[in-house]
């Protein structure tokens, strides 16, 4: 059992567990994931690894209420546990000293960006953030991003917060604005890091999308999250889930997530009564 | 000399119309009386061929004539002295090609039914004496300790082996439960969960310990574990990866691997969504690829979940199937419909990129090949269209290439398993040991179970046992 020490709501629907899990702890990278099953009926869902700390033994997990299993997560208080914590997985993002880099985080996005940013900066980038969300409301993570950024953007569909718009307009300016960028990193809802990727693709800068597909085992062993990049099918659990933008099959990966639309919508609704009752 | 009886006992089994729509187990076992007319059947030859023919050396005619003198305790005995997981065994085993094929009735085409029996065994046990209640006297310790990576069959039987040899063993196990393909792949209505539980249990009795959730390669390395103060390790983590077609169009959605689809349903319990929250399509029009046990049981699992029609598309012809006889049959009785020199060319999609159909060719057998069957080949211009809404490729596994890409010093072949002597199970890494399908690629329960017990062997005899 996995025990929950801290547990923070940073949006409305969007909660942070801070987990004691010394093992993983002690191997967590920045763009890796983890595997959580709640308990014996549960499902195995992957969640992407937001932070970490190596003394404490703890590792950092931030996810948004969209179905039955992250509802009935949701529920959970400090002190309760989790039956499985796996992890953790994946490649880790690649951190070099690239130059100027933008990295993009588009709603619960802002999550698995900030280790990512931190890292990126620690290795001598120039760090420019754009954290972009539906409303302010559902913002978090701005300090955060920030105090590992040079330069930092926020949008809001709505207007509510920062700038108006989504995250491919300023995305679109920096890149029109003569500064050499060398690489991008945006991290969002499938839909965002598309359009992200079609921003960047005239511009010719390298755009990495980390994918967060449906998983089973989250170690290679079932090719429920494959993804087609540059018309090759890989595994996004072992082969990823970074992956070159401008090279993966949106289409495809937006359908794969739809696999389970109406099975999904069955257990929200029976959790739902089940819960209301 | 007695007259042979020749007259097998046969297996009872649930009706195929009321299997086809449950999860319960097909195979019902032998009652008291039934196992002892088998027994009895038994001439407790001299020459005991039949215990050549068993992988693990479990001595045969001992526990048959205990079962015939109502001794079942010494029945146990017998069998628990040479296999750890007789219950599991005596249901998956492919007796019909080991232990039964060297019996002396085999001539005669009666073999004594060892593999029912030996069920029989393990399954008095649990009920009478509870599988794990009485633990087994400890060995004396020897101070040694043994990391077992992978809770499969090999796993499990080389663990079981060394921890009553006195060495401290830990497994470590990539999954929330321990089994491995036992667990994820074996469906419920062949081998029951709470049987390889059992035997799990049995294992951990034996003082092995065992760590789940534990991804080697991604927390310890190989290497890391050697250096925390293990002093040797066995490698048996199977082969876990699903081998697909390589058409483009095999993304579509409805598309499963054997092992995605199996997993969602034996380990993950999806026939029971929405009580568990794991789901699995569950298709009107099923084909399954290929025509091994995996193919067989991905089929029966399609079935059981409501498919209407299931289909079996197999690119040689029926005396080819790799499959046990007896799941061929299970599945023909149960209503699978096969669909032989049957080859896919593509899957077709609709718009919203869920698979509508499968095109195929039709195959026609050439010369043998290196395997020794007849070469599958394509007869041009002979494609057609099966309507199907879910398609299960059931083609192989291959070995996770995770440890063996984080290790320094294994060897590999171009297939992906590791290098191992066979004999001994060593591999060229000092203190490493392999056994199982990742050193052989796709194989059955048992021979894992055997190189187990090998590498476990010589793991003893490097500690000077």
């Amino acid at each position: 059992m996995y025990k929950i020490l801290l547990k923070q709501d940073l949006a409305p629907q969007i909660h942070l567990f801070r987990m004691a899990a010394p093992a993983v702890a002690q191997k967590a990278r920045a763009g890796q994931f983890v595997v959580v099953r709640i308990d014996e009926k549960g499902e195995r869902i992957p969640l992407t690894i937001a932070d970490w700390d190596e003394k404490e033994g703890t590792v950092t997990i931030v996810f948004m209420e969209v179905g039955a299993t992250t509802a009935r997560l949701a529920l959970l208080k400090e002190g309760d546990a989790i039956a499985d914590f796996v992890g953790p997985l994946g490649v880790p993002a690649e951190i070099d000293n690239f130059g100027t880099v933008v990295c993009v985080a588009g709603g619960v996005g802002a999550a698995p960006v900030a280790p990512i940013a931190r890292e990126l900066k620690k290795a001598g980038n120039k760090v420019t953030s754009i954290l972009g969300a539906r409303s302010q409301e559902l913002l978090f993570w701005e300090d955060v991003l920030e105090s590992t950024s040079d330069q930092m953007i926020v949008t809001t569909d709505d207007g509510s917060y920062g700038r108006k718009g989504v995250v491919t307009e300023p995305l679109k300016e920096l890149l029109e604005s003569g500064e050499k960028i060398d690489r991008v990193i945006a991290i969002g809802p499938v839909v965002m890091m598309k359009f992200c990727a079609l921003t960047t693709l005239p511009f010719g800068v390298k755009t990495i999308v980390s994918l967060n597909p449906i998983m089973v085992d989250g170690t290679g062993m079932c090719g429920c999250c494959r993804v087609s990049v540059d018309g090759e099918t890989k595994f996004a659990c072992v082969d990823g889930p970074d992956f070159d933008g401008h090279k993966v099959d949106w289409d495809l990966t937006a359908a794969r997530q739809r696999i389970y639309l109406g099975e999904e919508k069955c257990a929200y609704e029976e959790w739902q009564k089940s819960h209301s009752s | 000399m007695a007259k042979l009886n020749l007259n097998r006992v046969a297996m009872p089994r649930q009706a195929p119309k009321k299997r086809a729509k449950n999860f319960n187990e097909v195979a019902l076992g032998y009652s008291l009386e039934q196992a002892q007319e088998e027994a009895s059947r038994c001439i407790q030859c001299p020459k005991r061929n039949c215990v050549e023919g068993c992988p693990v050396g479990v001595d045969i005619p001992d526990f048959i004539k205990a079962i015939r003198e109502g001794d079942m305790p010494e029945a146990v005995r017998v069998l628990k002295s040479k296999n750890a997981l007789p219950g599991i065994c005596g249901r998956v085993c492919p007796q019909e090609s080991q232990c039964e094929a060297t019996c002396s009735l085999a001539k005669k085409e009666a073999p004594i039914a060892i593999g029912r029996l030996e069920r029989f065994v393990a399954d008095w046990e649990r009920a009478n004496m509870g599988a794990t209640k009485k633990s087994p006297k400890s060995p004396k310790p020897t101070g040694k300790k043994v990391a077992v990576v992978g809770s499969g069959p090999a796993g499990l039987t080389a663990a079981a082996d060394l921890a009553k040899m006195g060495h401290s063993v830990t497994i470590f196990e990539a999954l929330h439960v321990a089994g491995g393909v036992l667990m994820y792949g074996i469906p419920e209505f062949r081998l029951p969960k709470e049987i390889v539980q059992a035997e799990v249990d049995y294992v951990a009795s034996l003082g092995v310990k065992i760590e789940l959730d534990s991804v080697v390669g991604k927390l310890a390395t190989l290497d890391e574990i050697l250096a925390g103060g293990y002093d040797a390790v066995f490698l048996g983590t199977g082969a876990g990866l699903p081998m697909f077609l390589g058409y483009p169009s095999e993304n579509l959605n409805g598309i499963y691997s054997a092992n995605e689809f199996l997993t969602r349903v034996n380990l993950m319990k999806a026939y029971l969504f929405p009580d568990y929250d794991t789901p699995v399509k569950v298709g009107k029009q099923v084909a399954v690829i290929g025509g091994g046990n995996v193919a067989m049981d991905s089929a029966r699992c399609a079935l059981r979940l409501g498919a209407d029609k299931v289909y079996i598309v197999y690119r040689r012809s029926e005396v080819e199937l790799p499959a046990r006889r007896e799941e061929v049959e299970n599945a023909m009785e149960e209503g699978i419909e096969f669909r032989y020199l049957t080859n896919p060319k593509q899957f077709l999609g609709n718009d919203q990129k869920w698979v509508v159909g499968m095109e195929c060719h039709q195959m026609e057998l050439g010369e043998p090949d290196e395997s020794g069957r007849r070469r599958p080949l394509v007869k041009e211009g002979s494609e057609f269209v099966i309507d199907v809404d879910e398609v299960i490729v059931a083609l192989g596994t291959r070995p996770n290439p995770l440890i063996a890409s984080t290790t320094e010093g294994l060897e590999t072949t171009k297939w992906g398993t590791v290098v191992a002597d066979e004999a001994t199970g060593k591999t060229v890494k000092d203190k490493v040991w392999a056994g199982g399908d990742i050193v052989t690629g796709s194989a059955t329960v048992i021979s894992a179970m055997g190189a187990g017990k090998v590498a476990a062997a010589d793991i003893d005899k490097f500690f000077g046992g």
